[in-house]
């Protein structure tokens, strides 16, 4: 909870502030499981397996706050939020956003929910339309949702812009006139468009520059304290999502493997996959880098067309036993709100030191 | 000792529809026997385009280079006839890419390529070639090299790719690895693979490296000195301790502010570098970070300062003592 704390401490006020736990949760993932057919054959496609790209996965995301969702590619994390969001209908489970299950809305129903939650992609090049201008990017919701017209709409345009830190006079340009930051900032103006009370971020800032990160970073910042905003941050950079989570979750193929308070998990990760993650991410100073134990993975993570049976870490773990092959080990709950799913978290999280301390 | 390489006021422009893009704009550095080098930056800052010029890999046209040299072992690379750097390519320096995918030829097996460059630079019969190859492979971590060397690039994983390329790179025992932007592609926990076998390779092969990289925490493991480069200039040059515990140029000041630490709890907030890197067409005329910096002087917009030693080894092109200006700015 110091993490909570904390972090509304430092954001300054809330729209509505995260009161945890005698609150029901915004958003709760209930057993989601998203399989994709494998194919062979042109004419007659047969079906000759599926990858388990999200294989029953369970999580839920306070109103207001951020949570961080990281693992590498291929480990379902972008999966996990397009199947939250109904872009790919979800082969089980549930999505509850305040208590409705999306999973069992269709056509108007669904539109109408879909006000409530948007998406901010990862490449600001491929998700906008190249022949529209800016302005109409980003009315186009607008008209969708037949929430403004007119006049109207020019004006909640320009609001939208300004809001974002562009100038509303870009609204007549086209994307190709803008940078790769200023390309996200116009999507993200265009999922406020609707008013959301829910932002999957995809990988947001990984096709931006390194100092061009920081102003989208905080400009999400700003935007969650001014309107009270929920995100679920999906990310591969653990330095970023350390800075901007409140909980984090880590994905290893299709499966969550723990989830935590934020500085829970960075400084006691109890699951081998996350330390060896966070013990990976090179950091910017030397001095740090020369006395830092590093955990090497030996391999590649394993297909989701053939997932390793029992624990899916198995085959690359440094502490594997044989309970580890035969068992797959339960999501449980260890420590107040940490998660993890290991046989043999005690011994792992004892040997745990991946953290430097500060210097 | 004389350098290994020595790279002297070298300027690479393209000639584009819309002007002339500067994309190097004279810059000098040494590398000794056996050293690394991290040259970081962001797109178009140049570190990539002066990698491609060391190995003379730059289409003319559209490109060109202004002026410059470069010494490598007491011959000038940019005046040597192309048969003679084609020696020297792949032989004497070698270099890995950020895709292995477009670097590596889809219909030949791995073992084919890796070979067919054993028996053009080293003489060796086919036989030998190939045992020779089941050997490097084995260096850089294949398992089961021995029939994984009939394979083609694509039943390979990037991570595996990357390692396939990093032992065609030292198939001839080069001085010089350059690698740009080598696990960019990849994911965190094979970017430690790699990283820690470039350094392995380093130190059993006792070869030079220069690492091209956008992310300032992979050369802060790996290297022993620094150079940042922005619009085509190199503005700060350091042993790798100096850079980080005492940048001296705004721009790195800016981005080691600018991004999150893993080992560090939460700062309150990020500090961005305002703005944007500049046009490379039309370039202001005194330094290019001068519209983005918070210590600008009127100097600044004028004249381009020259890199000058602030502390041994170590060389900063900027008008201003930062480290005056951070003090000062805290007094105020």
């Amino acid at each position: 909870m110091a993490g909570e704390r904390d972090a509304l401490a430092t954001r300054g006020e809330r729209a509505t502030p995260p009161d945890g736990q005698s609150e029901a949760p915004l958003v709760e993932v209930r057993h989601l499981k998203m399989y994709f057919p494998v194919t062979q054959g042109l004419l007659l496609q047969r079906r000759t397996g599926w990858v388990h790209a999200v294989d029953d996965v369970s999580f839920h995301i306070r109103r207001g706050e951020t949570l961080g969702l990281v693992g590498e590619s291929g480990c379902g994390k972008s999966t996990t939020g397009r199947a939250i969001l109904q872009l790919y209908r979800p082969t089980a489970g549930e999505v509850l956003l305040e208590g409705e299950d999306l999973t069992r809305l269709k056509g108007d129903r669904l539109r109408r929910m879909r006000r409530r939650m948007q998406m901010i992609f990862q490449d600001p090049y491929a998700s906008l339309n190249p022949r529209m201008t800016v302005g109409s990017i980003i009315a186009e919701p607008l008209e969708i949702h037949g929430l403004a017209r007119g006049k109207a709409k020019q004006e909640r345009v320009a609001e939208l812009l300004r809001l974002v830190n562009l100038n509303p006079y870009f609204a007549n340009r086209y994307p190709h006139e803008f940078s790769g930051g200023q390309r996200q900032r116009i999507g993200i103006a265009r999922a406020l468009a609707v008013e959301p009370q829910f932002i999957i971020c995809d990988e947001p800032i990984s096709a931006l520059d390194v100092s061009i990160q920081a102003q989208i970073i905080n400009l999400l910042e700003e935007l969650q304290a001014q309107f009270g905003l929920t995100y679920l941050f999906i990310a591969h950079d653990l330095s970023v999502v350390r800075h901007i989570s409140d909980r984090v979750a880590v994905m290893y193929v299709g499966k969550i493997v723990e989830i935590a308070d934020r500085n829970e998990l960075y400084e006691h990760p109890l699951h081998p996959y996350t330390q060896a993650l966070l013990s990976a991410v090179p950091v910017p100073d030397p001095r740090v880098e020369k006395r830092r134990q590093r955990i090497i993975l030996t391999g590649d993570p394993p297909s989701p067309v053939n997932p390793p049976p029992a624990c899916r870490f198995h085959p690359r773990c440094p502490y594997v036993q044989d309970l580890c092959r035969e068992q797959e080990p339960p999501l449980q709950e260890v420590r107040p709100g940490h998660w993890v799913a290991c046989h043999f978290w005690r011994e792992v999280g004892a040997r745990a030191v991946v953290r430097p301390a500060p210097s | 000792m004389e350098p290994l390489l020595e790279v002297r006021d070298l300027a690479v422009e393209f000639v584009t529809q819309d002007g002339i893009v500067h994309a190097v704009n004279g810059i000098s550095y040494a590398l000794r026997e056996g050293e690394a080098l991290g040259i970081v930056g962001e797109s178009g800052c140049g570190k990539s385009v002066s990698a491609l010029t060391l190995m003379r890999l730059i289409p003319t046209p559209p490109g060109r280079i202004v002026r410059g040299e470069i010494w490598f072992r007491g011959r000038d690379l940019l005046k040597l006839r192309d048969e003679e750097m084609r020696r020297i390519r792949g032989h004497e320096i070698a270099m890995i890419f950020q895709d292995p995918m477009t670097s590596l030829n889809p219909v030949l097996t791995v073992g084919r390529q890796i070979s067919e460059a054993l028996e053009l630079h080293k003489g060796l019969d086919r036989k030998a070639a190939r045992q020779r190859t089941i050997e490097l492979l084995e260096m850089v971590g294949i398992p089961s090299a021995r029939t994984r060397v009939d394979d083609y690039p694509h039943q390979f994983s990037g991570g595996m790719r990357q390692r396939v390329m990093i032992a065609m790179a030292i198939s001839c025992e080069p001085r010089l690895l350059i690698a740009d932007e080598p696990t960019t592609a990849l994911d965190v926990t094979i970017q430690a693979q790699i990283l820690d076998l470039i350094q392995r390779l380093r130190r059993e092969l006792g070869m030079a490296v220069i690492l091209i990289t956008h992310d300032l925490g992979v050369v802060a493991g790996l290297c022993d000195r620094i150079a940042v480069m922005y619009a085509g200039y190199i503005v700060e040059e350091a042993p790798a301790e100096d850079l980080f515990a005492d940048p001296r140029h705004p721009y790195t000041l800016g981005l080691l502010r600018s991004i999150p630490r893993i080992d560090e709890p939460r700062r309150e907030r990020l500090i961005p570098i305002e703005g944007m890197p500049p046009d490379l067409i039309n370039l202001p005329v005194g330094c290019p970070f001068a519209p983005r910096c918070a210590y600008a002087v009127d100097r600044s917009e004028l004249e381009m300062p020259e890199l000058r030693a602030v502390a041994p080894g170590h060389k900063v092109a900027c008008w201003v003592d930062v480290r005056e200006a951070v003090a000062d700015g805290r007094r105020a």
